[in-house]
């Protein structure tokens, strides 16, 4: 049997039992959801110094969050199994061991972008207007995204011992990244060192692409330097997360 | 096809710790034959666990050489998985899932169908009286019942060797004496070999053909429950605790070794 049918195998597991928890699944949503509806009518009478609605600039970069810190956070439930053993005797089966990262990895795109897609329903009946073909261009990079995510903090699972170390790595590492990415507000209001310092964060160039593809615009430098900047991470993280899975 | 099923030569296990090398396992000869039942006895730090884990393909040996069920350790521990059942001390079950969703994704992790992973759970559910849990979570099991549902996961892929690290640790009276009787029916009905460490003597005793006494990485002494007991304690009818302890040559035990 493939990579992919062993993907598959613990894709499914993990996939039921996401569904078995409705709370998880709520919970991890109330954030961004929050942010577009306490957060966002804040924004529409402003002047941001793009163009578009407000909710084009806002909804973009909830996604993006959402992918940010949905996805950083995935390693806590690899830490449990791995404290209960689960892990351990899946490792001790003929199931490919970079199925174990990878069929996790792909429930959670699969959550993710699920969750994306509510997310853009509701910016909808707020007042977001996008072109279709921008939205599914973003959800893709919101997906790829989260697959990046989603890797490396398994990767960071695999090497801390207790929930309280991995929170505390985790929040460290997510929170000036979400601020220094633009996500809530543009980094066009920013002044000129913060704009500078934010250019260092992949992110950034995320949630600028995710920006021109809700306007509609799909052939600009923004787009494609996004494109590049956010695969290159993918790989990067897959192959780190893949490498720090395998290490204990 | 050998008689012998596990075939280790100077397995070591040494980790590196920033306060220096800790040698768990220190070499490690032992062959086990099929079918047999050993008991793989030491007190705490001894190196019981660290050798079940090189041996289920868990931890990478630092040394050494091994063949489980016909296939090298080394060079081909996927072979060695799909030869193996391994039911560690903490089991290893998700309380959120039931009995059967944990039953047939074991079958599905050992690549079988679909069809064959649920019939296979339906069997084994049979075999260890389960049927009536299948749809239970996990979490809402009895100690014993837990146990089971364990072994159960460790022989869907019916084993040539299954694992046992400490199977009856906080079970009470009847659940061990339940767990023994199915560890000995395992064995009668399907020759497959059972390699259990555990502390409890008198489960070495009831349970094992054969024991092997590990104590600081090393096999200290090997033979039936009792050779041991007329070799080390002076008298057959001595209990396996005097032979034990006059292997051991200490009363409590170290201070376990924390890794």
């Amino acid at each position: 049997m493939t990579l992919l049918a062993h993907t598959g195998i613990i894709f499914g597991r993990c996939l039921r039992s996401t569904l078995r928890s409705k709370t998880n699944l709520l919970f991890g949503m109330l954030q961004p959801l929050l942010f577009l509806a306490l957060f966002g009518p804040l924004l529409t009478q402003l002047d941001m110094g793009v163009s578009g609605t407000s909710w084009q600039t806002l909804v973009p970069g909830v996604l993006v969050q959402l992918a940010l810190l949905g996805g950083s956070y995935v390693g806590l439930g690899l830490l449990m199994d791995r404290n209960l053993g689960v892990l351990d005797r899946m490792r001790a089966t003929p199931v490919s061991p970079l199925a174990l990262l990878l069929g996790r990895t792909l429930r959670d795109v699969v959550q993710l972008v699920a969750q994306s897609v509510l997310l853009v329903l509701l910016g909808l009946v707020f007042g977001l207007r996008a072109p279709l073909l921008g939205v599914l261009i973003g959800l893709l990079f919101v997906a790829v995204l989260a697959a990046a995510l989603s890797a490396l903090s398994y990767g960071l699972a695999m090497n801390v011992r207790t929930p309280p170390e991995f929170a505390a790595i985790a929040n460290t590492a997510a929170m000036p990244l979400m601020l220094l990415s633009g996500l809530l507000l543009p980094m066009t209001l920013a002044p000129g060192w913060l704009e500078g310092v934010s250019r260092a964060v992949p992110f950034r160039y995320t949630v600028d692409a995710v920006r021109q593809v809700f306007l509609g615009h799909y052939v600009t430098t923004t787009v494609a330097v996004g494109a590049a900047v956010t695969s290159a991470l993918a790989v990067l993280c897959l192959v780190g997360g893949a490498r720090l899975f395998r290490r204990r | 096809m050998s008689s012998s099923v596990i075939h280790l030569r100077g397995l070591t296990r040494t980790f590196s710790l920033s306060s220096g090398p800790v040698h768990a396992v220190r070499g490690i000869d032992l062959t086990v034959g099929r079918g047999e039942i050993l008991g793989f006895l030491g007190p705490n730090g001894a190196g019981k666990t660290t050798t079940l884990r090189m041996l289920t393909t868990l931890l990478p040996p630092s040394g050494g050489a091994a063949e489980i069920a016909g296939h090298d350790l080394l060079r081909d521990p996927a072979g060695v998985r799909r030869r193996i059942g391994y039911v560690a001390q903490s089991g290893g079950l998700d309380p959120a899932c039931s009995v059967r969703e944990e039953l047939v994704t074991q079958g599905r992790l050992h690549l079988m169908s679909k069809a064959a992973a649920a019939g296979r759970a339906d069997e084994l559910a049979g075999e260890l009286g389960l049927s009536g849990l299948m749809e239970r979570p996990t979490a809402a099991l009895s100690g014993g019942q837990r146990r089971r549902v364990e072994i159960a996961l460790g022989l869907v892929n019916r084993p040539e060797v299954l694992f046992l690290d400490e199977p009856t640790t906080g079970l009470d009276p009847g659940s061990r004496a339940e767990l023994w009787d199915l560890v000995r029916r395992v064995r009668a009905e399907h020759g497959t070999t059972v390699f259990l460490t555990t502390h409890y003597l008198d489960e070495a005793d009831a349970l094992a053909d054969r024991i092997v006494v590990v104590d600081a990485g090393r096999i200290v002494a090997e033979g039936t429950p009792a050779e041991l007991k007329r070799r080390y304690a002076g008298d057959p009818d001595a209990s396996l605790q005097d032979a034990f302890l006059a292997i051991t040559g200490r009363t409590t035990a170290d201070e376990p070794l924390a890794i």
